[in-house]
């Protein structure tokens, strides 16, 4: 019952319990997130500002890319969030909430653009009967 | 055999309240981030439907001629500052230091005023624009997500300044610490929410 050889991101002696550390980070902790959490925000901006990359498209997915991994950054680092804090509760209720998040949006985008293509085609003509 | 049974279940116990001993309302904590789960549904809700109406314009502006870069990462920059300047509370909270905690709460603080000021000027630019909710789908999606992530800040600033008067009155024991704990995880949880509002919403809208 010991959390030894589980401390990836404690500084020694930080907290020796197990099981409910949630916002027990460490100085370096808060510091690592911090750094990374700018780097992660200056790229995107940058890109998007810059007209870096050579397609719209080729940046949409690098700022979307580099926003999931931004969020893992701050939950790792600000959350503390890992496998073992309330006994793997917390855990489960965000991959529960996860789960949740990808079928309300990809669900919604879905159903959505599916009507979008569906609907008749409307003309000139059909526009200027419009009320 | 009952005594045995008895043994056992002492151990138990006494196991329990080794795990328990830091925390002994632990259920707090968990609870509430169940409850910030709770609100990263609805944020998703509001993503889902921004990104279902947030190309729909009605002939109106679009978010490339209305968004200012500068501005939202410089509000970005405001929000993580905030980040670990209330990290830096929570460290001395845990050091049991009341002074430097009360400091870096006011940090972060000023730091949330700032953003939401930034926010509110945003919002008042883009309604004296004539780009206000009720300009295009796009707007009423926009303005409802920003909106919601706006009031949000609001009322953990409402909050950081009632666990400061707290702080100041009864100093920082267990329970002080939990209701800490519990701005922290609220605290952090918007800040993750910006990254979505400023890469999906900003970022994007302007390619």
């Amino acid at each position: 019952m010991t959390a030894a050889g589980h401390d990836t991101h404690h500084a020694p002696g930080a907290h020796e319990g197990h099981g409910h550390d949630a916002g027990h980070g460490s100085l370096k902790d808060y510091v690592i997130g911090f750094v990374l959490a700018v780097i992660l925000t200056a790229i995107p901006f940058w890109l998007v500002m810059g007209r870096v990359l050579p397609t719209p498209q080729m940046t949409a997915v690098a700022v979307m890319g580099l926003a999931v991994i931004q969020v893992l950054v701050h939950m790792i680092y600000f959350l503390h969030m890992n496998s073992r804090s309330e006994g793997g509760w917390t855990l489960l209720a965000l991959m529960f909430t996860l789960i949740l998040v990808v079928i309300t949006l990809s669900g919604s985008l879905w159903v959505m653009h599916n009507l979008n293509t569906h609907m008749m085609p409307l003309d000139a003509h059909d526009m200027k009967q419009m009320p | 055999m009952a005594s045995h049974a008895h043994a056992l279940t002492e151990a138990d116990k006494n196991r329990f309240h080794m795990t328990e001993e830091h925390h002994p309302e632990n259920g707090t904590l968990l609870g509430f981030w169940i409850y910030l789960m709770s609100d990263c549904l609805i944020f998703a809700v509001l993503f889902a439907t921004y990104a279902v109406l947030g190309r729909n314009y009605a002939a109106g502006p679009s978010g490339a001629d209305l968004f200012d870069l500068p501005l939202v990462a410089v509000n970005t920059g405001l929000l993580l500052f905030s980040s670990i300047t209330y990290g830096f509370a929570m460290l001395s909270a845990q050091a049991g230091r009341k002074t430097p905690t009360l400091v870096w709460l006011a940090v972060t603080g000023l730091f949330g005023l700032g953003f939401l000021s930034l926010e509110l000027y945003e919002f008042h630019h883009l309604i004296h624009e004539g780009a206000g909710p009720q300009r295009s789908a796009f707007l009423s999606s926009f303005f409802t997500l920003v909106g919601t992530h706006g009031l949000h800040v609001t009322f953990g600033i409402i909050w950081l300044v009632t666990l400061m008067v707290q702080v100041g009155q009864r100093g920082l024991d267990e329970a002080m610490k939990r209701r800490l704990m519990c701005l922290s995880m609220f605290w952090h949880f918007l800040d993750v929410i910006w990254i979505g509002v400023f890469s999906f919403v900003y970022l994007l809208g302007v390619l």
